[in-house]
């Protein structure tokens, strides 16, 4: 029928005087959209076949290429939109769900772009980082109310009397998020896991285990026990520097996930430990947890399989009753809890839950951290902010909200060559990174991917400090929940009031 | 050598303590380690997690009705017990075996692995769900009685085995059917194999699931895991014949091909 899919998205330009028919184009896309013309000595493109991920762009040595969105594709019309009128033509075709990759790009608020931190202005000073010690180290786990030591009277021969709760030591308050070896490549995760090892930061593996190659990195790993219990054995469990069970993602809260069985290939396969070619199916819950004190004994299981000597942390999606369920999460004995925003990425999830389900991180931090203040129960346990942290003042904001550290997934894609153009579910990465064809994959270099994530942490890092500087504080410590640090701007009441911040004016 | 621990008014944290002290495991104390080491835990009274992500090739013996996740992440070891167990054994175990002299409370056996579970009498709900199976690892359950819904759900790999006996004295006839299986056997189901003794109504089956009938090598597992079933709780092994079961497996290793769109 006529309807089949539809219109192309995306237009491709190509300057005739420029091109050179070098073929790179062909070579350098998976989707086929460009192809070698031999008897007219051209180059054609199909533009259907497009995805808009700018790779031919990027790699045309000539500059000959343009990749733009195709413009009034459909009548205009404020209500139906484009979106909406071309998921329905690939659902009346085939009955499916519609699939997505990557986080919401829908227009919700973004919160962190109403909200405007502080600097000193005569009656404090501000600290210039580059010359005064500036601290962001960030410790994640349990904290004691109270600390004692022991001094037996010698000058400088003070001991620890306390037995403190094991903790991650993380030297900027910034983790990779969860992303599993079979949803992006070998070579991303090494990338991942070379970085947070030499910046002394924490990667985590995601459901699909750790491959055996980057054992030598699990000392910063966080290793995650989702409800398929891919690659969980008690081995695994003890490798990691800590253990994140993994309930929701922020993308596709309240439902499960599966690999397909195409995916599970050699090295996938051996890490997951499943055999070679089955759906990896990840249960939408875990069917040992239907409440906090199932989620309590999964905990301890963990704790006591690893002797006490890790902290375990719990990672949730945001969803309405998210203060409650944290609550619960830290009365179950949980060390840490990733709380993972609405906008957080994903390499598949059905487009209606990813752009409809879930609230914001923003607000997210805000209602926890009280509420685990009001209960007086904020020192035992960690939060760690995920969904859409785009840059160093999402990351300051986080931790003025009250955050312990937050994770990052789509922003160190970014930096490893990540244009966004959310077809991860393909396979067909063009940057190597959301792929298994080892074509694709040898595209990402993991030397140059782990510098360039180390170049990142490093920025970052220093534009955290510059900001503390620039507000008098010089340890990361004083701003955790600090909110008059921050004011919020064209915000309604409602907005000020969950936020726990005054808006810009009000001093 | 074997080992004795009065188990009364630990908790479980002093229990599995003492345990990895005694086979050399604790922390402070590697080097030390002990091999087939024989532990009897007498007055087990609901403390959790025994044998926890236990390793090596010992065997405990428990007297008493040991708490939930008994045997989870377990690696190895074979842990008896004398009484009925609770929910969760052999959660995400990885091989050994754990064998239990009366019935098992819900999730047996989740996502178990590798190693073998022997249930003299029933196992509660959602008995051996997302069990896998990888390389030379075969997970496997035997039931003797009857077990609840959902049995082997989202089952990606292994064998379970429900034999439907019913004990004398203990065991109420009910139902017209000669299976003793629960409703939604096998949904979800992509790999791996169910035997059910007795004819199973439709109506039971997951969608995921067809039935088949055991020949050639099935036989041969039935017997063989029949064989120690009988062996472990001294049954009759004639009044099992092996021609009564059925075998179920799923329709298809990948259920989820054709449910999204691109």
């Amino acid at each position: 029928m006529a309807l089949k899919l539809t219109e192309s998205e995306f237009e491709i330009e190509r300057d005739p005087t420029k091109c050179i028919s070098c073929r790179i184009c062909i070579k350098q896309c998976a989707n086929g959209v460009h192809e070698y013309n031999i008897d007219k000595d051209t180059i054609i493109s199909d533009s259907k076949k497009c995805i808009g991920c700018h790779r031919c762009e990027s790699m045309c040595p000539t500059g000959a290429l343009k990749i733009s969105e195709r413009k009034a594709q459909f009548k205009t019309n404020a209500n139906w939109s484009a979106n909406h009128i071309r998921n329905i033509y690939k659902q009346a075709d085939t009955g499916g769900v519609v699939l997505t990759g990557m986080g919401s790009d829908k227009s919700y608020p973004v919160y962190w772009d109403h909200i405007l931190f502080n600097a000193s202005q005569v009656t404090n000073p501000s600290i210039d980082p580059l010359r005064e010690p500036m601290e962001i180290k960030t410790f994640i786990g349990r904290k004691d109310l109270k600390i004692e030591f022991e001094d037996d009277g010698e000058v400088g021969n003070i001991k620890l009397k306390t037995e403190v709760f094991p903790q991650l030591e993380l030297s900027t308050p910034i983790i990779f998020s969860a992303m599993s070896y079979g949803s992006i490549s070998y070579n991303a995760c090494k990338c991942l896991a070379a970085a947070a090892s030499e910046f002394g930061t924490y990667f985590n593996t995601g459901e699909g285990g750790l491959h055996k190659d980057l054992y030598q990195y699990a000392d910063n790993a966080i290793v995650q026990v989702a409800s398929g219990r891919f690659g969980v054995d008690v081995d695994y469990l003890n490798m990691g520097a800590a253990i994140e069970i993994k309930i929701g993602q922020g993308a596709k809260p309240g439902i499960g996930g599966h690999l397909p069985g195409g995916k599970v290939t050699g090295d996938i396969s051996n890490t997951r430990m499943i055999p070679q070619g089955t759906d990896a199916i990840s249960p939408a819950p875990h069917h040992d947890i239907y409440s906090i004190e199932d989620l309590a004994q999964l905990i301890h299981a963990i704790k006591e399989a690893t002797e006490w000597q890790k902290p375990v942390g719990v990672k949730v999606a945001a969803v309405h009753n998210i203060a409650p369920v944290a609550s619960g999460i830290a009365r179950a004995g949980a060390d840490f809890i990733t709380i993972d925003g609405f906008r957080g990425g994903t390499g598949a999830a059905p487009l209606v839950i990813r752009d409809n389900v879930g609230i914001p991180i923003e607000l997210a931090i805000a209602s926890v951290d009280e509420r685990l203040r009001d209960e007086g129960i904020r020192q035992d346990v960690s939060i760690l902010a995920a969904g859409s942290i785009r840059s160093s003042a999402d990351v300051i904001k986080a931790i003025a909200l009250g955050a312990d550290a937050v994770c990052i997934g789509t922003a160190a894609l970014i930096a490893l060559g990540c244009h966004l153009c959310q077809k991860c579910y393909t396979g067909k990465c063009n940057w190597g990174i959301a792929t298994q064809d080892p074509y694709l994959t040898g595209r990402l270099n993991p030397e140059t991917g782990t510098r360039r994530l180390l170049n990142l942490l490093r920025a970052w890092s220093l534009e955290l400090k510059e900001m503390l500087g620039g507000a008098g504080i010089n340890a990361i410590e004083s701003l955790r929940g600090n909110r008059e640090h921050l004011r919020g701007i064209n915000l309604n009441d409602r907005e000020l009031l969950i936020l726990g911040i005054k808006h810009a004016g009000e001093t | 050598m074997k080992e004795l621990i009065d188990s009364k008014g630990l908790g479980y944290r002093e229990l599995n303590g003492h345990i990895r002290k005694i086979l050399g495991l604790s922390s402070s104390d590697s080097g030390n380690r002990y091999a087939g080491m024989e532990i009897l835990l007498k007055n087990v009274c609901g403390q959790r997690y025994i044998g926890c992500g236990l390793k090596g090739d010992h065997k405990i013996s428990i007297e008493g009705v040991p708490g939930n996740d008994l045997a989870a992440f377990m690696d190895g070891p074979i842990i008896e017990v004398f009484e009925n167990g609770q929910d969760g054994i052999g959660n995400t175990m990885n091989s050994g075996k754990v064998i239990i002299h009366g019935d098992t409370g819900d999730i047996v056996g989740y996502s178990m692995r590798g190693g073998e579970i022997y249930i003299e009498g029933s196992a509660g709900f959602r008995c051996g769900i997302h069990m896998k199976a990888y390389k030379k690892k075969t997970p496997v359950i035997i039931i003797g009685g009857s077990a609840g819904d959902y049995l082997g759900e989202y089952m990606a790999g292994g064998i379970i085995i429900l034999l439907s006996l019913r004990r004398k004295g203990v065991d109420k006839v009910f139902g017209t059917g000669t299976n003793r299986a629960g409703y939604h056997i096998g949904s979800g189901m992509h790999g791996g194999t169910i035997y059910i003794r007795g004819k199973v109504e439709e109506y039971k089956l997951g969608r995921d699931v067809i039935i088949d009938e055991p020949k050639g090598s099935d036989i041969d597992i039935l017997y063989e895991y029949i064989g120690n079933y009988c062996n472990f709780f001294s049954a009759d092994a004639s009044s099992i014949k092996v021609e009564d079961f059925i075998k179920l497996i799923p329709f298809s290793h990948r259920p989820y091909k054709k449910l999204y769109t691109y």
